[in-house]
């Protein structure tokens, strides 16, 4: 498993490819990249400055991507967050799943950004024409990782 | 006993301050809590009941019941918004 927090930007097709490198296993690989978007809460958003908490951001990655590899049959994982200053469009965050089969890299690259979004300490401040301000939580994102939790169920929703 | 207590994000604009060491005579972190909010309205609003924000000890998520040791280091955050 690789699990970076860096200023530095990322190379996706790169990560993928060291990902997949000497493992005849993987039959399928599913990625997220997350962006700066140029809006937000009715505003338009120039940059943003992402903050962490640095004893625990990676650890929490880490845990994150143990719980993905426990619950689905996947092969690795690989999850690059940044920080630091971000201009619009700039990659923020890569979460790539190699598994032998679709539907469980899919499944755990999902998983583990609704993780990713309601726990690992993170903090976005957006820089609208109004001044900064520090991104509000939603609450969908709450709901969507209370949806991966189901005593009943370990397998998937 | 001393420990090590850190604020991030909105909190740690709103409180001016990042990181301190505190005594801290052995309790939970409703107590600690109750500590700060006694440092000013400020405090106490951003520390209130109805305010969302999240308490990790040694980097590990906890709720207000949880025991602080001596050393440990105690983060006060607001609700997290990466990805």
């Amino acid at each position: 498993m690789k699990i970076s927090v860096q200023e530095n930007d990322f190379d996706a097709a790169m990560e993928i490819a060291e990902l997949r490198a000497n493992n005849a296993r993987i039959g399928a690989i599913a990625s997220f990249i997350g962006l700066v978007r140029d809006n937000n809460a009715g505003d338009a958003v120039t940059a943003m400055t992402l903050e962490h908490y640095p004893a625990m951001s990676a650890s929490i990655l880490l845990d994150i991507g143990e719980q993905a590899m426990r619950r689905w049959r996947i092969e690795d994982v690989t999850v690059i967050h940044r920080t630091g200053t971000l201009q619009l469009g700039e990659q923020i965050v890569l979460v790539a799943v190699a598994a032998p089969h679709r539907h469980d890299a899919f499944l755990a690259c999902e998983f583990i950004m609704d993780f990713l979004k309601t726990a690992a300490p993170f903090w976005k401040k957006e820089r609208t024409a109004q001044g900064e301000r520090w991104v509000e939580p939603r609450a969908t994102d709450e709901e969507a990782r209370q949806s991966w939790i189901d005593p009943t169920d370990i397998s998937g929703r | 006993m001393t420990i090590t207590v850190l604020y991030f994000a909105r909190l740690r604009e709103e409180f001016g301050i990042a990181e301190e060491s505190i005594p801290f005579a052995a309790g939970t972190v409703a107590a600690l809590l109750d500590i700060l909010r006694g440092r000013g309205p400020e405090w106490a609003q951003q520390l209130s009941a109805e305010c969302n924000y999240r308490v990790a000890i040694n980097q590990k998520l906890v709720d207000v019941g949880a025991a602080i040791k001596a050393g440990d280091e105690v983060a006060i955050f607001p609700p997290v918004t990466g990805g």
